[in-house]
């Protein structure tokens, strides 16, 4: 009895030491280097609620990269076909990821097209109109189309994490969720709104050209050239803050995208002081920008991000090198943003924000300054209520009530988990149950006690018969707990895995390092009476 | 020392009729009140919408937040003063798909009229309508799943189905009446009402089975007893315990009602009534159902 006494000792010395190892980098920063290589230096991550912070779930609209795909099809078909010949009438997207056009001459000529070039896309149905016209209908492939959103929403990830790496932000967590659902959590940040529009901007940038023959007035009644497109240059007078719109009437084809940027940065207008982003092009980008640029001399190229017009300059003459920039009317923030999302790379396809939940730096600080003064007290009430009615015995299970909270906080530092405010109310349920596995403990000895049995037997029959309740009333809850986890969400899920832990640690410490003290008090120091 | 008596013999059971009409009285009166306001009143969380938290830095009265939110016509928007001094929730409950602009011009707006009064955006949360059904859901769906394992376990380790019933009823019964008096005191419900219901169910369930523990016990011991004295004499051997356990828990309880801050305030509010009606459906639903059970339903009768 003795012997096992003492190895019991060490093994839970050993985890007690281990679980306040755990917890030293949550106290404190200055810890020795060695440290980190013994202990993981994981701290407790206090959940946005508490720290104050923004959290973001987004949905990514996958169904815009198919059409956007689809669209960019449409058009090379419609290239393809002019270049070899064949006469093509009406040609459009149609239900989303469907092509519907009318061609005619002979079927095999564009059939063969189709086939070679086109293999991505089923033939859904042809049939001929009259006089060798043939309308033929076809659809995205539907694995090819789930590809396509996959890598959409995969790349949306990607780009995002960009972004806020970019923009600085200290542990972030960007993860997907579901199957297109983007959520992401950013703590202590200042400027939300900022960071929603970083975030949420899909940047795609384009370079079409102005069609100079097009007339914007005949245009803007609804007559639009054929190819053409209408795109508006918002304009914001910086006196009044009125918005002005003003029309472009651009060629659809979009002639080079941001994919081919190699470097954004913001720079400061010599002249007027004022900043604007100067873009580096790849080798690729380099070439193709002299192309056009030296085949379009005197005419005006627009720059478009996200349909909106920023400037249409007319160009001068062939520009090699793979520069150019993007001025408009910005302040210095705003430029650097558009710098960092134009590095980051345009989003494959818009994303919506659906949920957003921000807490303020100085609510949460609150929290935790109110929640640390209530659970000071209540500790402080419990532990000596626990020594006013159970006397010496109640400081043993002040310790194991100690060791408890120590345990849990230790497991939540180890699993990296996030404690939030309902896993705060998870904390609560495990102390409450840890109060009454002592006090069912402490109960059952003394009524042992009073039917007269020794001190040793009361101590043994006390653990016996309480045993049972406790582990049935903590397996309860802890198989209730594990559920949560497994179906819950968020908050659900804090709570659930507060609670588990504690329960965990709430039948270790309750049930065997109380036995422990309790055998050691009583065979080691031979008391006669048990204070309790 | 002894704060209980260790011989107390209070008929518990034998009152189990009166205590059963007060029950239906109460949980009438909860599903009434439910009802009378149209359901629970959910929070964004749940019925989506927006909600803004605003603290000002110099007296503001809430008419005035009232009237600037007139001006910019945010009609949906309902005003209500929270926690301390000059501070106020601003929600919209809508669930259309632009409410992210909508808080961003609410938020916006209020900072243009209030120039001379510097406000700041404590908490603003927008919740679309598809995310807050899938909360629902999820969280209909955890807690489900959970009692069904509850009920399971509790009937496996008992031996007897009633026992997980019991168990399980009285849980229902706690459920329902926190839910009615979040809705009587007017709170929403939200996320973290929900992990307080949760909490709820945990002790709830904890101190039922500590009880029908004694009463496994007890059913060994004392043969000749019927099932009725036997969870009596059972639950006065736990009063002690009950009172201990529950008392402190519950002084707990209040002291994060008092000392917790206005965020935890519903909170601590719905853990309050949940430890009493928790305590009270052990003793007055739990116990009876199993009895019932037993007596009526059961072939082989106890003796």
């Amino acid at each position: 009895m003795l012997r096992g006494l003492k190895w019991k000792f060490i093994l839970y010395a050993a985890i007690t030491l281990f679980a306040i190892l755990l917890l030293l980098p949550t106290l404190t920063s200055e810890l020795p280097p060695w440290f980190g290589k013994v202990i993981p230096t994981e701290k407790i991550h206090l959940g946005l609620d508490l720290q104050g912070g923004m959290h973001l779930i987004l949905e990514v609209e996958a169904e815009k990269a198919l059409e956007s795909y689809v669209e960019r099809i449409k058009n090379n078909l419609r290239d393809d076909l002019k270049e070899k010949g064949i006469p093509v009438g009406k040609l459009e997207r149609e239900k989303g990821s469907q092509i519907v056009f009318e061609v005619s001459g002979e079927k095999e000529r564009w059939e063969k097209i189709l086939s070679q070039r086109y293999g991505m896309m089923q033939e859904l149905s042809s049939s001929t109109l009259d006089k060798g016209i043939w309308r033929v209908a076809l659809v995205l492939d539907s694995r090819q189309a789930d590809q396509i959103k996959k890598n959409a929403i995969d790349q949306a990830l990607e780009t995002i994490r960009n972004r806020v790496d970019q923009f600085g932000v200290s542990e972030p967590e960007i993860t997907l969720q579901g199957t297109d659902r983007i959520l992401i959590q950013l703590p202590g940040i200042r400027d939300p709104q900022r960071a929603i529009n970083l975030i949420g901007q899909t940047a795609l940038l384009e370079f079409k050209l102005v069609d100079e023959e097009g007339d914007i007035e005949t245009a803007l009644k609804g007559n639009v050239p054929e190819g053409d497109i209408i795109l508006y240059q918002r304009s914001v007078d910086p006196k009044t803050g009125g918005v002005k719109k003003i029309p472009y009437l651009l060629k659809e084809k979009t002639l080079m995208t941001g994919e081919v940027l190699k470097d954004a940065r913001v720079a400061l207008d010599s002249q007027f002081h004022e900043p604007y982003v100067s873009l580096e092009f790849d080798d690729i980008g380099a070439k193709l920008f002299e192309q056009i640029t030296g085949a379009n001399v005197k005419k005006r190229l627009a720059i478009i991000l996200d349909n909106n017009v920023y400037s249409a300059p007319v160009i001068q003459e062939r520009i090699a090198g793979g520069r150019a920039q993007i001025t408009g009317r910005f302040d210095t923030k705003e430029a650097s943003d558009l710098a960092i999302v134009l590095r980051a790379g345009a989003l494959p396809a818009p994303v919506k924000i659906i949920e957003e939940r921000t807490v303020g730096p100085s609510l949460g600080q609150d929290s935790i300054h109110k929640g640390i003064i209530s659970t000071l007290i209540s500790a402080v009430f419990i532990v000596l209520f626990m020594i006013f009615y159970y006397r010496l015995s109640g400081m043993i299970a002040d310790v194991a009530l100690i060791l408890n909270v120590v345990l849990t906080l230790a497991a939540l530092a180890l699993f990296r988990a996030t404690l939030t405010l309902p896993g705060i109310a998870g904390l609560v349920l495990s102390i409450g149950m840890a109060v009454d596995a002592n006090v069912l403990i402490h109960e059952r000895i003394k009524e042992e006690l009073r039917w007269g049995k020794t001190i040793r037997a009361a101590i043994d029959q006390g653990y016996h018969r309480a045993f049972s309740a406790i582990i049935d009333s903590n397996l309860t809850t802890l198989i209730a707990g594990v559920l949560l986890y497994q179906f819950g969400t968020g908050p659900v899920r804090g709570f659930a895995v507060t609670v588990s832990i504690g329960i965990l640690a709430n039948i270790f410490t309750a049930v065997y390092i109380t036995r422990w003290i309790f055998d050691f008090w009583t065979l080691k120091m031979k008391v006669k009476t048990l204070s309790i | 020392m002894e704060l209980i008596r260790p011989d107390t013999h209070f008929d518990f059971i034998g009152k189990r009729k009166i205590t059963l009409c007060i029950s239906t009285v109460v949980i009438l009166i909860c599903l009434g009140s439910i009802l009378f306001h149209g359901g629970l009143k959910y929070g964004v969380d749940f019925a989506g919408g927006l909600l803004i938290q605003i603290k000002f830095s110099k007296p503001v009265s809430i008419s005035e937040v009232r009237g600037a939110l007139d001006v910019m016509g945010s009609k949906e928007a309902m005003v209500q003063a929270f926690g301390g001094e000059n501070e106020f929730l601003i929600r919209v409950e809508k669930s259309s798909e632009d409410l992210e602009a909508m808080s961003k011009t609410i938020q916006a707006s209020l900072q243009q009229q209030f120039k001379d009064k510097p406000l700041e955006i404590r908490r603003a949360e927008v919740v679309g309508p598809k995310v807050g059904k899938d909360l629902k859901k999820k969280a209909l769906w955890a807690v489900g799943l959970s009692l069904v394992a509850i009920l399971i376990y509790v009937a496996f380790r008992f031996h007897e189905i009633s026992y997980g019933l019991g168990g399980i009823i009285s849980l229902f019964h706690d459920v329902i009446v926190v839910y009615g008096a979040i809705s009587i005191a007017g709170i929403e419900y939200s996320l973290n009402v929900l992990a307080v219901v949760l909490t709820i169910v945990g002790f709830s369930i904890n101190d039922t089975i500590v009880i029908f523990d004694r009463v496994r016990e007890n059913i060994k011991k004392m043969r000749k007893d019927s099932l009725e004295t036997i969870f009596n004499v059972s639950i006065n051997e736990t009063l002690g315990r009950t009172i201990l356990t529950n008392g402190t828990v519950m002084i707990v309880v209040l002291i994060l009602f008092f000392f917790g801050g206005a965020v935890i305030h519903d909170f601590t509010t719905a853990l309050i009534v949940g430890m009493i009606t928790g305590t009270y459906s052990t003793v007055y639903i739990a116990s009876p159902v199993v009895l019932f059970w037993e007596q009526y339903i059961s072939r082989r009768k106890r003796r």
